[in-house]
């Protein structure tokens, strides 16, 4: 902890009227609109249903969740801002400013749930149960020595790893909850925090391709060839870690096939092929309709009969850009 | 002075943002295909054929902002609506009900099938499903238009 912070050496005061890369502005505007705090969810609708879980099934719920917490706080305090001083506009700098600070937010709304369904002694204990659980730690000790490390590249790639990969051996459980009806509005809660680690996911892994533009060719090889190593070394350590917390369950190999299809995903947002095949990446459906309401298959026109096809529910648009 | 249209024949169009997942989707499916353009002060696209749209989601809540501007300005184009048949929609599970949202409104603004969804650059099993899906799509409409 002796290391100097790593600060911008110079700044200038921002022109948001002068933009040079359009997506800092979109993604801007998409964190903005999709800003949420966690009083604005009725947690508190949930105690009932917590309570019909068993004590073991209350106790991985919340260790899942400190987990979590341990990894907004990173991506927060250290791994967003730790990416401001490599950005390449002073609006990524900015956007980097409203990733740390909705991490923040989330780590604060396992706090909210927590105080809302648990004692402080079970809340005390699954806290404890995070700092000794040696596959959360080593996960977390990985990431952080990338973001200490001095290769912007690599901090991007570590950071859009955690954005897209290292959350969802956690994020499967109150997936799978909200589809046996339990928990539904903390599953609310998570879902917010799901569709901000998309974007934060989508932006960091952007802004790693653009800085790949500018390298020669050999250093990009060497990014992929450590892209890969480091998600194989976070893929090993996140087998264990999913072993450890839903072994007594009966639910770690479901949850594996859940982590391999975000790999897959976090791969595709560093711009890098899917690398799991579909024999492994086929998710629980209720799992994914619980992520999203038409993820299923049912949905598409070519994989269903074709000719039972209803054309879609009107969306309500407000758009004033329509001309028809 | 509007700067006049690039005309394109291919019977599929689609739109993707810089960070280019829907451009490697679509290359990937080794298919004619034309781009709408980023930029409001490039030409214009014209279709001249029928076509499928290809047409990404990122993000969002409720309906608004789901569709690209650049896609609303070209369907404003009577002619380009005229000839649309379907349209193919790229996302993210993790918008929950946004995912490929753009999909939606298209297909129920324009009464056309929502033909796909697939996430971020697709996977090779979707590369595959829409390249046999598209085929025989248009050989099915072949049949029952002129």
């Amino acid at each position: 902890m002796t290391e100097k912070v790593k600060l911008l050496s110079h700044v200038e005061a921002i022109n948001w009227n002068r933009i040079q890369d359009d997506k800092d502005v979109d993604v801007w505007n998409r964190l903005v609109n999709n800003f949420w705090l966690p009083e604005k969810v009725p947690l508190s609708n949930d105690v009932q249903s917590w309570n019909t879980l068993t004590p073991a099934e209350q106790q991985l719920t919340m260790r899942v969740f400190t987990g979590l917490t341990l990894l907004d706080t990173i991506q927060g305090t250290v791994g967003a801002v730790s990416l401001i001083p490599d950005a390449l506009t002073p609006h990524e700098e900015a956007v980097y400013t409203n990733i740390a600070f909705m991490e923040s937010v989330h780590a604060k709304s396992y706090s909210s749930i927590f105080s809302t369904l648990a004692s402080t002694k079970e809340i005390d204990e699954a806290f404890r149960w995070s700092t000794e659980n040696e596959n959360l730690q080593k996960k977390a000790q990985i990431v952080m020595d990338y973001y200490q490390g001095d290769d912007p590249l690599k901090r991007k790639v570590a950071s859009t790893l955690l954005e897209s990969f290292l959350f969802y051996s956690g994020f499967y459980l109150p997936m799978y909850w909200s589809s046996r009806a339990k928990l539904t509005n903390t599953a609310d809660l998570i879902r917010l925090i799901i569709r901000d680690e998309a974007v934060h996911g989508y932006y960091i892994g952007y802004k790693f391709q653009r800085g790949l533009e500018a390298v020669s060719p050999e250093r990009r090889q060497e990014i992929k060839d450590y892209t890969f190593e480091l998600l194989f070394e976070l893929y090993e350590n996140e087998v264990q870690y999913t072993h450890d917390l839903y072994d007594g369950v009966g639910l770690a190999e479901d949850v594996k096939k859940f982590l391999h299809y975000n790999a897959n995903k976090a791969l595709m947002n560093l711009g890098y092929e899917a690398m799991f095949p579909a024999s492994v990446t086929d998710v629980n459906p209720a799992i994914l309709s619980a992520l999203s309401p038409n993820a299923d298959e049912n949905h598409d026109f070519f994989s269903g009969s074709g000719s039972s096809y209803v054309i879609g529910k009107a969306v309500n648009t407000e758009d004033e850009d329509w001309d028809f | 002075m509007p700067v006049p249209p690039v005309v394109t024949g291919s019977r599929l169009i689609y739109f993707s943002s810089a960070s280019e997942n829907t451009s490697r989707f679509v290359s990937k499916l080794g298919r004619d295909a034309a781009r709408i353009p980023l930029l409001a002060k490039d030409a214009p696209l014209l279709a001249t054929r029928p076509f499928v749209l290809v047409v990404p989601t990122y993000g969002g809540t409720g309906g608004e902002g789901s569709v690209p501007k650049q896609v609303i300005r070209f369907l404003n184009t009577p002619q380009n609506r005229e000839l649309l048949r379907g349209v193919i929609g790229a996302g993210n599970t993790n918008f929950g009900d946004n995912y490929c949202m753009a999909g939606d409104i298209i297909a129920a603004k324009c009464g056309v099938p929502h033909l796909y969804r697939f996430e971020l650059m697709g996977t090779p099993e979707d590369v595959a499903r829409v390249n046999n899906g598209l085929d025989t799509f248009w050989t099915r409409l072949s049949q029952t238009q002129k």
